[in-house]
């Protein structure tokens, strides 16, 4: 494997001053200028309906040179809305870019989510940045080189169709030839994508579907600076904030001028509820944040619903909408003679990033505030902490700077905010803002606590007639979209801004509710959310959202109905799985499985889970062996097994990767976390509170992808998320009998429910908390 | 005025004995390699190399290093070159978001260099008290075997 040839172009040191003028100088950027114009302003005049409809965030960022540009120092400019966030992305756009415009890799540079820069791709999550920021990036290469030829073909006199083109030279049969990077003239002209410029044909891909080295590593591994915990600006200051005990805490008193004396501290700011300090070492602001913070009386919260009482507090939550999703009833009128429900559980979970949220913001005297973030939604967050800071939306610029891997709605865009609110005090002088492990683990937004409700009736012959799923969970997008009341310090600033009510997402992504619609084709099927917007812990988006939950549910309940009707699994899904690429990747991971052993070995069993992400991203299949101690209760994953088709591959590696991961963060939410607080405040503070798996626990994980050449790219971030957590269940139902339904599955609960298996004649409670379920057993 | 070795040079620290490891490498030093993860020694994603055995640098006070000599990720590197471990991590593609990724080959290098052929238990073994969050755990234990391959082949 070769080392990495693309780079990223954006040299720490020189983000703060890099305006857009001074990129075009340096850049030696040249836009495109075209012999034949389109009538652009003829088609955008016309009715909206003749608008065309443009493939990706095409359609949302309209403009060629929004995206691409051309530059005379013989290298391409990729600018896109997305960021890295581990995930890969920006490689994976690269090998598009450079496919379809057929130039080496070498030449690509990229700019991501410089909000001053970039299209406004909006939020890097819900597996979409390659169904459209690669898509958009594929058909505007396209058509880039589609205009490129055309000028080509003018300027060497030949058809367009005699042409063909080598890493930028283009060449005519006879040997005369011209380059990219001669053929665009010089004044800024912007033109409008047709999308309409077919890509290339996936037999002729030379970067596309090869796996690609991550153009990120070579500088993560040798310690360069490139995450934003790592920017080191010149004058740069260290800002510390202090939080309260719980969340609605009011500070009644703090001494600030004690902390305000010590050593090298440059400010100590209190705006209302929210402490911060800004000093000249990171030393001497801990040191200063904690005089504050020993100082400070708080009025505290007295009234959450608790770890173990947030389920029951879910299904009697006042505040709630009720929504059916889906309501198909049954036309037959065939008698059901069996019925079965389960009702299973899922705790709050953290992103539990391994770095804490960072982020550098400098607010200069002519009243402009560039901030350096991690954060998901470059564009939103900017204008959140603009309405905060009552500044105009312009004067706040987001610079996407890497950090920890995130998963979702993590601190990112609280530390842009607290750094920005500093910032502000210290006009001219970067502050650096970076949270403590405690603050980020008791702060953070968590995926939310969910209850799900599963009931099915069954014909004589075992089939499934209905399926009832019912849901209740807190929000799952309570993301900074524009409104500062999302950005955790705006809510306690002198005059707070309000947590806007969340809503929730609607069809075709869903959000409490993704994947809750099974994609198994039941006869009746109805699907109900409980969508409950108060919210007695943070919650926003975390990996998977609601389908983590939906899918642990369903695809348990599906093996509870097969074991109850003694049918194979996997059997017993396809009966009910039209969609033949469903179909594929549950079929090859049982596959992958292969044959049960004839003799069982005592206390080892194997389950499988299928679902397609959303119902419109990547097919993933899992399988896992696992071995569950009687003695101990510990579940020991031996193997586990995936299957995905993610459509037209780009990455395979990279998307291997994505799977890889997320089914070991699965397994790590699924066997040993959840976020434990009392009435007061959030229990879970560090790596010891809240401890997830480690190397020792992980097992060797087998991946087979089905490409799917010419096909629609899927995201692939999240697909592994629910069907890992429903496989461990199936694979443990296995090996013991026992139902596991409420995750996480520690040693205790499990001990908990082979005792109660063990007892079950003895006229003991049923395994799994609140089930009358008739599966076990 | 204390003194120690970084990365094989001798550098003096005027800062206070008591200051971190941790924040003194990173404030005076400009060294990027080691980061901030807890602050209470649980994730390793701060570990440094002092005198080759690994050391949590977010705990350990400055004054802990006092004559001893301190490795950092940067300088593992070999004429702006990646060490045979630090190839092996990009050759397995063995990170995803990469922050803890500086405490994963520091740890694994001092495994190594006690051990140049660890199995992949003992490899596992060795990076258990090393937190990864996005699941490349796999990929870095093949990255410390391929590395122990290389010695001495």
């Amino acid at each position: 494997m070769s080392n990495s040839s693309t780079s990223l172009s954006q040299p720490l040191s020189a983000l703060p001053s890099l305006s857009r003028r001074s990129l075009l100088k340096t850049s030696g950027y040249l836009s495109l200028q075209f012999a034949l114009m389109m009538p652009a302003k003829e088609s955008l005049s016309a009715t909206p309906s003749a608008v065309p409809h443009l493939p990706g965030d095409l359609q949302t960022n309209r403009s060629l040179s929004a995206w691409i540009r051309v530059n005379a120092d013989q290298t391409i400019t990729l600018l896109v809305g997305k960021v890295e966030l581990g995930q890969g992305i920006l490689t994976a756009v690269s090998q598009v870019c450079a496919e379809e415009l057929d130039v080496d890799l070498s030449r690509i540079r990229l700019i991501s989510g410089d909000t001053r820069l970039v299209p406004n791709e909006g939020v890097t999550a819900g597996s979409f940045s390659m169904p459209y920021c690669a898509t958009a990036v594929q058909y505007a290469s396209a058509e880039v080189r589609q205009i490129l030829l055309g000028l080509a073909a003018e300027k060497l006199g030949v058809l367009v169709s005699t042409l063909s083109v080598k890493d930028g030279v283009v060449s005519t049969p006879t040997g005369a030839s011209t380059r990219y990077w001669d053929l665009v003239l010089g004044s800024a002209l912007e033109r409008e994508a047709t999308g309409q410029v077919a890509p290339k044909d996936p037999s002729l891909y030379r970067y596309v579907g090869q796996p690609m080295p991550r153009i990120d590593f070579p500088p993560k591994m040798m310690g360069q600076s490139i995450f934003v915990q790592e920017l080191r600006l010149p004058g740069m200051l260290h800002a510390r904030v202090v939080r309260p005990p719980s969340y609605r805490s009011r500070l009644l008193s703090v001494n600030l001028s004690r902390a305000q004396a010590m050593p090298g501290v440059v400010k100590v700011v209190r705006k209302g509820s929210f402490l911060g300090v800004i000093a000249k070492r990171l030393s001497q602001a801990d040191a200063a944040a904690l005089v504050l913070e020993k100082s400070a009386k708080w009025s505290q919260d007295t009234q959450m619903p608790t770890h173990e009482g947030i389920f029951e507090w879910l299904l009697k939550a006042p505040t709630h909408s009720v929504k059916q999703i889906k309501s198909q009833t049954r036309a037959s009128a065939e008698a059901f003679t069996q019925e079965l429900e389960a009702t299973y559980q899922r705790p709050f979970h953290m992103h539990g990033s391994i770095g804490t949220s960072c982020a550098v913001a400098t607010f200069s005297a002519e009243g402009e505030m560039v901030i350096q973030t991690h954060s998901q939604s470059v564009f939103e967050t900017g204008l959140s902490i603009a309405k905060m800071l009552g500044l105009a939306p312009e004067m706040v610029r987001c610079q996407h700077t890497q950090g920890s891997g995130c998963y979702g709605h993590n601190m990112a865009d609280d530390a842009a905010a607290d750094a920005a609110l500093l910032a502000k005090e210290v006009i001219g002088s970067p502050v650096r803002m970076q949270y403590t492990r405690a603050q980020e683990h008791q702060w953070e937004p968590y995926g939310s606590a969910m209850v799900v409700k599963t009931h099915a009736r069954l014909s004589e012959s075992g089939e499934i007639l209905d399926w009832d799923l019912a849901l209740w969970s807190n929000p799952h997008q309570v993301r900074p979209n524009g409104d500062p009341g999302n950005l955790l310090s705006a809510r306690f600033l002198e005059k707070p801004f309000d947590l806007v009510i969340p809503e929730n997402g609607g069809p075709p992504n869903y959000a409490a509710d993704r994947n809750a619609i099974a994609l198994y084709e039941f006869k009746g099927h109805k699907v109900t959310t409980n969508f409950i917007t108060e919210m007695p812990v943070r919650a926003s988006s975390t990996r998977g959202l609601g389908a983590y939950a939906n899918v642990f549910s369903i695809e348990s309940f599906m093996d509870e109905v097969a074991s109850k009707i003694e049918l194979d699994p996997v059997e017993h899904r396809l009966r009910y799985l039209k969609d033949t690429r469903a179909r594929d990747v549950l079929m090859k991971v049982n596959e992958m499985l292969g044959s049960k052993p004839s003799v069982k070995r005592p206390n080892t069993g194997r389950g499988v889970a299928f679902a397609r992400y959303k119902n419109i991203a990547t097919y993933c299949a899992v399988g896992l062996e696992v071995e569950v101690n009687p003695q101990t209760g510990y579940i020991r994953v031996l193997q586990a097994y995936i299957a995905g088709d993610a459509g037209q591959l780009v990455n395979p590696d990279g998307v291997k990767n994505q799977l890889e991961g997320g089914l070991i963060q699965s397994l790590s939410w699924t066997l040993k976390e959840e976020v434990k607080f009392d009435e007061t405040r959030i229990l879970s503070e560090d790596w010891a509170s809240y401890p997830i798996l480690k190397f020792s626990e992980v097992p060797p994980v087998h991946i087979e992808l089905i490409n799917r050449p010419g096909m629609p790219f899927l995201g692939a971030g999240e697909a592994a998320q629910g069907p890992t957590s429903a496989a461990l269940a199936n694979a443990v139902f296995d090996a013991t009998g026992v139902r596991l339904r409420r995750i996480p599955f520690t040693p205790e609960r499990v001990l908990e429910n082979l005792g109660k298996a063990k007892g079950k004649d003895k006229g003991k409670a049923q395994v799994g908390a609140e089930v009358q379920s008739g599966a076990v057993g | 005025m204390l003194t120690f070795k970084l990365n094989g040079q001798a550098v003096q620290s005027k800062a206070a004995l008591s200051e971190t490891l941790l924040n003194v490498l990173i404030e005076d030093f400009q060294v990027h390699g080691s980061k901030f993860g807890c602050g209470r020694q649980q994730c390793g994603s701060c570990t440094v190399l002092v005198d080759g055995n690994p050391l949590r640098a977010c705990a350990a006070p400055l004054s802990s290093v006092a004559g001893r000599s301190v490795q950092t990720l940067e300088g593992l590197t070999q004429g702006g070159k990646p060490s045979r471990l630090q190839q092996a991590f990009i050759d397995e593609q063995a990170a995803q978001c990469g922050y803890c990724t500086s405490g994963m080959i520091l740890t694994a290098q001092a495994l190594l260099d006690r051990s140049p052929h660890p199995s992949e238990q003992e490899v596992r073994q060795a990076l258990d008290a090393n937190l990864c969050r996005c699941g490349a755990h796999n990929r870095i234990v093949k990255a410390v075997l391929r590395a122990a391959k290389k010695v001495g082949a």
